[in-house]
Formats: C-alpha cells, sequence, structure tokens
C-alpha cells in the first residue's frame, strides 16, 4: 500500500499553534436529572472558572452526543468528535462515568495585510484520535492508581470525596499533561526494558527474593535500571501505569538534583552513611532527621477479586531504583525504614555498579553506538516491550523527538490501520520530504521504521527494512 | 547422646586369643592369623573379606613372633627369632619348603619387618635397615640396600610405603624412608616436639604415642602429646604433614581438652581419638564431637580405622554415621564442607538441603544458596573432569602420557537430577509452603548452575514453569523468558506451545525461540499452519531457503482447510511455479499426493488458470 502524505503549508510570517487542552471533565448523567439539578452531573470540571450555564451546557451536548450515536451502535459508544476548531474525546472508565476532554486543533494564524485581523486556519486533520484517547485512559489510569476507582471513593465517602479526590488529583495532573507532543508511544503505553545478560538478571533475581524474604511486609518488587524496567512482581497492567509514573513523574524530578553539582543546593543532603548509596525516593529524604516523616505515598494495584492498596516505596542506589510495595494496612515505622536501608542499600549499591559494569562491557563489544541510516520505533503487545530511537530521553516537562512531527503524524496513521485489522501488514509511505516510513506488523508486533535515503526505491527501502529486522531484531520471530 | 561412630555390621571372626592360639594382625593386608600350637595344628588366615581367606599347617619351629604375607599372598614371612625371618612359598608350583634370611648387621636384633611389595621387604633391626628382595624359585632372598642407623622402634605406613624410624635417645627424631619397586629413598627427618626434655636423656617418645596416616591423601605423622602436670593440663594431638619431598611441617593441633590414655583411628579423613578411661572422644579436623559408648579395654586399635578384639575374636572397622552428625553444625555452609568430603553422604547432604528448605525462620535464601553453590562446585569440578576425560579418549592415545584416568564419581558430586528428584520436586509438591518461596528456591538453583556454566536441563525449568503456571504467575514466566533465564530448546518450545491456550502470549514466546534455535524450521511451519496462517508460513520457508523441500501437500491441505478460496489458489500457483522451476514442470509428482488438490483447484478456477507446461 503506497499513500503520500499531504503538505503542510508553511509561511514565513505564519504563527504555528499546537494542539491544546481546551477543557477536561468527569460527570455521571445518573447524577442529578431533576431539573434544574443538572450541575449535580458535574464532578470534575477544568477550567475550573468557566461560568456554571456553560460548564453544563458543555457536558449536556457530550451526554446528548453519546446518547445519540449510542443508537447506530449500542456495543460501541462513541470515541470522539471532530469539530472545526477542536475535538473532544468521550471515555466511559467505568459503568456510567465518563471523562471528556476537549483539544484545540492546531492552526496557523497568517497575518493579513491592511490592519485587518489574521486569518486562522485548523488543521482539523493533524491531530490522530487514537493518540489523544490513549492520553484521555492514561488520565483515568493514573488517576486509579494513586486513588482507586471512582466507584470506590463514591462507596467510601459518597460523591463529596469523589469530587474532592477529582480535584485534588487532575488539578495537578493536568498540568504535566503535554498535548503538544504526545504521538504513537502513548497509544502503546510500554515499558522500556533494560537489556540484560542472564547471569546479571539472576544476580537481580536472587536480590529481589531475599529481600522479600527478609522483610516479609514487602508484597510486591520491581527493578528498574536506567529507568528501563528488569523485574515486575506487579502484573503488567498496574506496572504499566507505574511505570509511566517512575519515569515520567518521580524519576525525573529527583534526577535534577543529582544532575546538579555537588556543591549545589539542590543536591539533597547524602546521609553519613558511606557504605553505600541507597535512598529513598519517596518517603523520608532524610533517616537520621529526627523530624522526618515515614509516609509514602499509596497505590491500588489489582488483585484477583478487586484492588488492594499499597506503600509505595521507591529506593534508588546509583542508577539502580527498587519498588518495594507494602499493603496500606500496616503503618510503616523509622524501625523498618533503617532496616530496609541497612539491608538494600549496599546490595542495591553493589549490584547497580555490577550492572553498569555488565553493560560498559557490552556496549564496548557492540562497539560504539553509530547514529544509525534508519530511526525506528519498536512494540510488542504482548509483554508491551517499546523501543524508540526517535525519542529522547524523556524529562518531567517534554519527550523530545528527533524527528518532524509529519512523520510522527504518518506513524499514527499507520498505526491506526494496523488497528483496524487483524492480519500481519506491511506499509510503506514516502513522505513528502523524502523520507520513507515503513510500519510491519507480525503477530502482536509493531515496527516502525523511519528511512533517510531519499534516492532509493520501494525493492531497496524494502531489502534495507529486512536487513534492520535481521540485525536488530534476529532474535525474535518477526515474519518478512 | 546420639553416636557418631558405629562398628561394622560384619565384623571379621576368628578364633579368638587363648593359651594354644595365638593371634596376629597384619596392617599392610589387613589380615588376621591364627596360629594354633606354633602353626603346626593350623594357621587360619581371615580377612578383610571371606574371598581371602587361607588355611594352612606349618611346622612348629619356635614361637611366632610376627607372620604377614607379602602382598597378594604370594609368599609367607615368618619371624620366629630375633636374629632371623623364615619364608614359605605360596605361589603354585614353587617349592613350598622353608628357607630362611638372617640380618646381615653382626650382633644386631631384628624388630620386625615389612612387605613393600609382592616380593620385597625391609628388615628393621636396632642398628638400621636391610632391604631385600625375594627370589622364591631360588629360595633365597638378595640384599637391595642397607642403612646403618640406630632404631627405637618403628612404624610403617602400607598405603605410602612409607617407614618411620625413631631415632636418638630420646628418640624424638624421626627418620622416614620411601619404598617403591627395588628403591629405598631416605626422606628428610623432623623432630617431634616433647612436652619435657628429660635429663639425663631418656627415651621419651613412645610409639604408641606415634601414629601414621593419610588424610585426603596427604601423609600426616599424628603425634599424641601427653602434657605434664605442670604443662597445660589436657593432651593433644599434633599433626605433622609429610609430603614426599621436602620439609614435615607440624600443621594442625588438635585439643583434647582432657587427659587420660587415648587410641587414634582415621575414619573417612576424620581423626578419631579413643578416649579409654572415661568416653570416646572423636575429634575431626575440624570441630571437636564427642561420644560415649561402651568400651572394652581389651580392644587394639590399628590404623587406619579397625579395632580388635583378640579375646572374643573379632575385627571391626569402624565407620562414621553421617546423618546424627548434621545437628552439629549450625553453620550449614561448613556442614556441607564436611559432608562433601566423607564417603557415603549423598543422601545425607540432600536430607539436609531439604531440612533448610522445611524451616519456617526468614534469612533462608542466603543459606539455601551457599549451599547451592557448595554443592555445585564441586558437581562442576566432576564435569570438567570428565570432559578432559572425554576429550583425552577421543583425541587417541598420546605418546608419552599415561593413557587418560577415568575421574570417580564420589557421593559429593551432587547433580541436576539427585537434586530434583530428593529435593526439589518434593518441595514444591509440599503444602502450605508459598509459591514465592518454592519460585525463589528454583531460581537461587538455576543461578548457581549458570554461575558454574553448568548447562541447565529441561526437567528444572519444567518445574520452575510448572510452578509458576499452578499460580498463573504467567507474567513472572513471561519475564524469565524474555531474559532468557530459561535457555532455549526445542522441548521448553512444546512446552510453551502447549500453554497457549491458557495464556496466549506463550504462542509468540513459543515461536521466538523456535526462531532463535535455528535448526527448528520445521516446527515452525507446523505452528504457522496449525494457525492458518499458510501465506506466513510459505514466506518463512522462504525466507530461510527451505522452499524447494517442503511438501506441497502439507501447504495445500491448510489453505483449502481455511475454506479461502483465493488463498487456496496463491498457494497452488506458487507450488506451480516451484515445480516449473525445480523441474521444468508446473505439475504435481505422483509422490507429492496433490491429485485431489489438483481436482480442487480445477473445480474451483477451471482449467485454464492452472499453470500451463511450456512449449520448449
Amino acid at each position: 500500500m503506497l499513500m503520500i502524505s499531504p503538505r503542510m503549508a508553511s509561511g514565513m510570517q505564519e504563527k504555528q499553534y499546537t494542539p491544546s487542552l481546551l477543557n477536561f471533565f468527569v460527570y455521571n448523567p445518573t447524577f442529578g436529572q431533576k431539573e434544574g439539578e443538572e450541575e449535580k452531573k458535574i464532578l470534575f470540571y477544568h477550567p475550573s472558572d468557566v461560568e456554571k450555564n456553560e460548564k453544563i451546557r458543555n457536558v449536556g451536548l457530550c451526554e446528548a452526543i453519546v446518547q445519540f450515536t449510542r443508537t447506530f451502535c449500542p456495543t460501541k459508544p462513541a470515541k470522539s468528535l471532530h469539530t472545526q476548531k477542536n475535538r473532544q474525546f468521550f471515555f466511559e472508565p467505568e459503568d456510567n462515568f465518563w471523562i471528556v476532554m476537549v483539544v484545540r486543533n492546531p492552526m496557523i494564524e497568517k497575518p493579513n495585510k491592511d490592519g485587518k485581523p489574521p486569518t486562522v486556519e485548523y488543521q482539523e486533520e493533524e491531530i490522530i484520535d487514537t493518540v489523544y484517547g490513549a492520553v484521555v485512559k492514561q488520565c483515568y489510569s493514573m488517576y486509579k492508581l494513586f486513588n482507586g476507582t471512582f466507584g470506590r471513593q463514591m462507596e467510601a465517602g459518597g460523591v463529596e470525596l469523589l469530587i474532592q479526590k477529582l480535584e485534588k488529583f487532575f488539578y495537578r495532573y493536568l498540568q504535566t499533561l503535554h498535548l503538544q507532543s504526545c504521538d504513537l508511544l502513548d497509544v502503546f503505553g510500554g515499558i522500556s526494558f533494560f537489556p540484560l545478560d542472564k547471569m546479571t538478571y539472576l544476580k537481580i533475581q536472587s536480590f529481589v527474593n531475599r529481600v522479600e524474604e527478609s522483610l516479609s511486609l514487602i508484597k510486591y518488587t520491581a527493578f528498574l535500571y536506567n529507568d528501563q524496567l528488569i523485574w515486575s512482581g506487579l502484573e503488567q497492567d498496574d506496572m504499566r501505569i507505574l511505570y509511566k509514573y517512575l519515569t515520567t513523574s518521580l524519576f525525573p524530578r529527583h534526577s535534577e538534583p543529582e544532575l546538579a553539582g555537588r556543591d549545589s543546593p539542590l543536591r539533597p543532603e547524602v546521609a553519613g552513611n558511606l557504605l553505600h548509596y541507597g535512598r529513598f525516593l519517596t518517603g523520608p529524604t532524610n533517616l537520621k532527621d529526627p523530624e522526618a516523616k515515614f509516609r509514602f505515598p499509596k497505590i491500588f494495584v489489582s488483585t484477583e477479586d478487586g484492588y488492594e492498596e499499597l506503600h509505595l516505596i521507591v529506593y534508588k542506589a546509583m542508577s539502580a531504583a527498587a519498588c518495594f510495595m507494602i499493603s496500606a494496612s500496616v503503618e510503616l515505622t523509622r524501625d523498618f525504614c533503617e532496616q530496609l536501608d541497612g539491608l538494600v542499600g549496599p546490595q542495591l549499591t553493589l549490584l547497580a555498579s555490577d550492572i553498569c559494569e555488565q553493560f560498559t562491557v557490552n556496549r564496548r563489544i557492540s562497539g560504539p553506538e553509530k547514529e544509525p541510516q534508519f530511526k525506528f520505533i519498536y512494540f510488542n503487545h504482548m509483554n508491551l516491550a517499546e523501543k524508540s530511537t526517535i525519542h529522547m530521553r524523556k524529562t518531567a516537562s517534554v519527550c523530545l523527538t528527533s524527528v518532524h512531527p509529519d512523520l510522527m503524524k504518518i506513524l499514527g496513521d499507520i498505526n491506526c490501520d494496523f488497528a483496524r485489522v487483524d492480519e500481519d501488514e506491511e506499509i510503506i509511505v514516502k513522505a513528502m520530504t523524502d523520507y520513507w516510513v515503513v510500519g510491519k506488523k507480525s503477530d502482536q508486533r509493531e515496527l516502525y521504521v523511519i528511512l533517510n535515503q531519499k534516492n532509493a526505491n520501494l525493492i531497496e527501502v524494502n531489502e534495507e527494512v529486512k536487513r534492520l529486522c535481521a540485525t536488530q531484531f534476529n532474535n525474535i520471530f518477526f515474519l518478512d | 547422646m546420639e553416636h557418631y561412630l558405629e562398628l561394622c555390621e560384619n565384623p571379621v571372626q576368628f578364633e579368638n586369643a587363648s593359651s594354644v592360639n595365638n593371634v596376629f594382625f597384619d596392617e599392610a593386608n589387613k589380615q588376621v592369623f591364627a596360629v594354633r600350637s606354633g602353626g603346626a595344628t593350623g594357621v587360619v588366615v581371615k580377612g578383610p573379606d571371606d574371598k581371602s581367606s587361607v588355611a594352612f599347617r606349618m611346622d612348629d619351629r619356635g614361637e611366632v613372633k610376627c607372620i604377614k604375607f607379602s602382598i597378594g599372598n604370594k609368599i609367607l614371612a615368618v619371624q620366629r627369632t630375633l636374629k632371623s625371618v623364615d619364608f614359605i612359598n605360596f605361589i603354585p608350583d614353587y617349592p613350598h619348603t622353608e628357607f630362611t634370611q638372617e640380618c646381615k648387621t653382626k650382633n644386631a636384633s631384628v624388630l620386625g619387618f615389612c612387605w613393600t611389595s609382592w616380593n620385597e621387604l625391609v628388615f628393621i633391626t636396632d642398628q638400621g635397615i636391610e632391604f631385600y628382595q625375594v627370589l622364591p624359585d631360588k629360595r633365597s632372598l638378595k640384599q637391595l640396600k642397607s642403612q646403618s642407623i640406630n632404631v627405637n622402634w618403628y612404624q610403617f605406613c602400607p598405603e605410602t610405603a612409607v617407614l618411620l624410624l625413631s631415632t636418638t635417645v630420646q628418640g624424638n627424631v624421626l627418620q622416614p624412608f620411601a619404598f617403591k619397586s627395588g628403591t629405598m629413598s631416605k626422606m628428610s627427618k623432623f623432630e617431634i616436639e616433647l612436652p619435657v626434655v628429660p635429663k639425663p636423656a631418656k627415651l621419651s617418645l613412645s610409639e604408641r604415642d606415634i601414629a601414621m596416616a593419610t588424610i585426603y591423601g596427604q601423609m600426616f605423622v599424628m603425634y599424641l602429646k601427653h602434657h605434664s602436670r605442670t604443662n597445660s593440663p589436657t593432651a593433644e594431638v599434633v599433626l605433622y604433614h609429610l609430603p614426599r619431598e621436602g620439609v614435615c611441617k607440624k600443621t594442625h593441633v588438635l585439643k583434647l581438652n582432657t587427659t587420660g590414655k587415648f587410641a587414634l583411628n582415621i575414619v573417612d579423613n576424620l581423626v578419631v581419638v579413643h578416649h579409654q578411661s572415661s568416653q570416646v572422644g572423636l575429634y575431626y579436623l575440624y570441630l571437636p564431637l564427642v561420644f560415649d559408648t561402651l568400651y572394652s579395654s581389651s580392644w587394639s586399635v590399628f590404623q587406619p580405622d579397625i579395632i580388635i578384639s583378640a579375646s572374643e575374636g573379632y575385627l571391626w572397622y569402624l565407620q562414621v554415621k553421617l546423618p546424627p552428625t548434621v545437628n552439629l553444625l549450625q553453620d550449614k555452609g561448613k556442614l556441607m564442607d564436611f559432608l562433601l568430603r566423607r564417603r557415603e553422604c549423598k543422601m545425607v547432604i540432600l536430607s539436609v538441603c531439604s531440612q533448610i528448605l522445611q524451616g519456617g525462620e526468614k534469612g533462608r535464601l542466603p543459606i539455601v544458596a551457599t549451599v547451592f553453590d557448595k554443592l555445585n562446585q564441586v558437581y562442576k569440578e566432576y564435569l570438567e573432569a570428565e570432559q578432559s576425560y572425554t576429550a583425552a579418549v577421543e583425541s587417541g592415545p598420546s605418546r608419552g602420557s599415561a593413557a587418560p584416568k577415568r575421574p570417580v564419581r564420589t557421593q559429593a558430586v551432587v547433580d541436576q537430577s539427585d537434586m530434583y528428584t530428593h529435593v526439589l520436586s518434593p518441595f514444591t509438591e509440599r503444602k502450605g509452603v508459598s509459591h514465592k518461596f518454592i519460585i525463589a528456591v528454583l531460581m537461587e538453583y538455576i543461578r548457581s548452575l549458570n554461575q558454574f556454566q553448568i548447562t541447565v536441563q529441561h526437567f528444572l525449568y519444567e518445574l520452575v514453569i510448572k510452578t509458576l503456571v499452578q499460580h498463573g504467575r504467567f507474567y513472572m514466566l513471561h519475564q524469565f523468558l524474555q531474559y532468557h533465564v530459561l535457555s532455549d530448546s526445542k522441548p521448553l518450545a512444546c512446552l510453551l506451545l502447549s500453554l497457549e491456550s491458557t495464556y496466549a502470549p506463550a504462542h509468540q514466546l513459543s515461536l521466538d525461540m523456535l526462531k532463535r534455535l535455528s535448526t527448528a524450521n520445521d516446527e515452525i511451519v507446523e505452528v504457522l499452519l496449525s494457525k492458518q496462517q499458510v501465506l506466513g508460513a510459505l514466506r518463512f520457508i522462504r525466507s530461510v531457503g527451505g522452499h524447494d523441500n517442503v511438501s506441497s501437500r502439507k501447504f495445500l491441505d491448510a489453505a483449502r482447510q481455511t475454506g479461502d478460496q483465493m488463498l487456496f489458489y496463491t498457494v497452488f500457483r506458487s507450488f506451480q511455479q516451484r515445480n516449473q522451476r525445480l523441474r521444468g514442470s508446473p505439475g504435481f509428482n505422483p509422490g507429492e499426493h496433490c491429485e485431489e488438490h489438483v481436482v480442487h483447484f480445477k473445480q474451483l478456477f477451471g482449467d485454464q488458470a492452472l499453470i500451463k507446461p511450456s512449449t520448449v
């Protein structure tokens, strides 16, 4: 299948606006069904300073659209609504609870001569449903990770508690949404795994097992290195969202002080313990502090019959991070934290330097990483493994990509095509900018390659991708 | 109290000592001689096993002082006087009449003699030693070598053929000699430190306080040091290591913490100290142990592990009872070190492993790890020895080097199937053990095997997978496979395939594994065809260059089964093209059994859709 992507207009004085968040609200149509009590349906509304009647109007509109479209297909309710200026995304995570996100379409402002107001040109086709649909789902998952389900709060403290929790969570969370840099990776919501040899991996296993055995309060453990996952005792879906939290929120917040110089005021006080480099990323910053509080964030993970609430202890030594999860019904004490610090600190420090050494050795064997002729994104639906050479290091604020947004858009489109059919397929696209974009789907795996070979023909591109698969993915079964 | 030593169940029985029956014991051949009336009414030789019993008569030519067979019962030597030794041939067809050898040193008394081979022996006299070769056919002896030296007493270690002479007035300078096929070599002498130096000098070191022993293949001289009252109040055993070459060195001191009469044995490389007055003390090289038993004063102790009751007519071997010893050492690592060196250790080791896993206390995993590492260290050494033996045998005999010796598999080699059968498999089936701990233990064992670069056997992986599946820990399993902790193999890939119905991703994991094996292309095709991925299978077999050899029928069957007519068309045409390329004709060979598919194809698409044979 060959597609030609539309070319985006560009002009010197034109002003480009990226997609941005207009509204975000949570409602339940079964609340406030009486005339005049419509406001009760609204559980959360962003921005909060919108006038009440407008809120009611917008929620009512969404409700109507969903109701109306349901008549066409009762099993698959509407997911999004495209308009010229914006796009709305609907998501019903729990029965009758709806989350709606309204995104303003990207636009170009063209200045007009003679002092006339500039013409605004909305680019309605630039936004991909699957990408922002995934963002809404992620918002819910993140909320659920820290608060449990909406239903749980309703049971615990009624609608008042739910409203309070939603407010508290989304007020901060929405500020961290960077809609302009959302892309294919948000659709995947994958996990980047740290490549490791068998022996070092077994050592980590041994470490995790020993800690769990001697500190039997610990229910689950996850182990990461360099922000990449090595071991998860949590089930896949819980790990997926915890991983997202760790890598996009917790770690970036703590890496900045680490990167800061030794004498920087940002650098946290290093405890007097020279035996190891371990420290708590959640909970007490300094164990020695007599005022230290032993409170940890609580998270909710799934169990066979519902959910359980856990303390989340994140402990880090150099580049190795271990997350220990303990039932929230247990109160964590100074004593326990000191015990954990004493047991885990030295071992984790040692492991971290072991892994680092292994990693350097492997690097040296495989030779210095050359800037390859191609960039790729790989994702496996089975284990959520994702690998991207397109994205730079994620920071708290932005996720940088090394390719033009146009190309990212093509990747997103190909992904949508893949999602439509079950069978394996391959799509090759020549972009206007002379890049070749190739998408391959084999069983549960997807691979997207961007080739910078403007003079290559279709056959050559095909050959090139085959070569790439043979070198980069030779240990998995990938149909040619 | 537990008993750590026992006498063997089947002692060697002989006629008890009496006024008419003299009993002798030869440590070299471990034989008991019952000599009735100086031999005139019979000599019965027993031990070490029933088969080697001999009975004969000899003339009563005076009281027998010492009687010993040469190695292999070829020649019998009898000492009746202080001056000479008599010999009788026991080789068939040789004259049986006795012949005599007098000692050659004038005015010397023969203290005794020791056989060093089937026909060589050494006389020890108070003035030196004389080394002889017996010429049985000529009924005479040839002196090979002699050495002049004042001798108080001597000890002989038959295993190493080393003779130890006590010299000087005090007797504490010991001179060893080594014998080997006709040669006699003097080793460097050494001095035993006496607790008190007597003035004036007199013989102060008794032969009863010295014993020779081989421990872990090394020769030691053991000295029972009795302290005088003024010095430290308790006795001790001092070990001197006597190397073949080089100087003898004091290496170990075993404190006995008691006084009295002692006797020494070596059992299974353990030093045993018998304490005659109270109980019997047992001292290992590492740890002191005490056990008590009724102890008869009429028993005599012989090296290395023999106890004889001449009055009752019994010869026992002393044995270590291992099972009770496991409670003596709290440190399981040290316990393993101890057990791994014992002869009958395997079942005890395995039961200790099970015992560790049974306990409920915390902090067991590090202990489990240590124990596994110790076992696998020994296991690995054996595997390596076995490997280099195989390599040596395969490369054929090389000149100048001895034929390779097959390594001995001792009980200390505890392999994966031992662990599986006796420890791990029962452990995983035990009720009430958390699956977390079970998996942790299995992973620890796999880690240890990997650390020693031992190939993990499939049944262990099977056990891991079985346990994970039983507890629904599929994601754990997935991660283990992702990091190749469970190594690729066809059986493992097949096992994964069988899990697909309960855990869908197992299908992908299995295919990946088959791909990495690179010898499983046929299996991959089968898997894809079973999933009705006919085109995928076709593309795969092409990509690995196997297209020319696959069975077209298999593919056509699968394509037809899908009910997809276009697919059937494509596959059919593709094989016609293959036939054309291979044989110059698009038709199928009768051997391919594709007739029904040809008919089916014609029915669907008509004759004209077939590729026509090209006309040359």
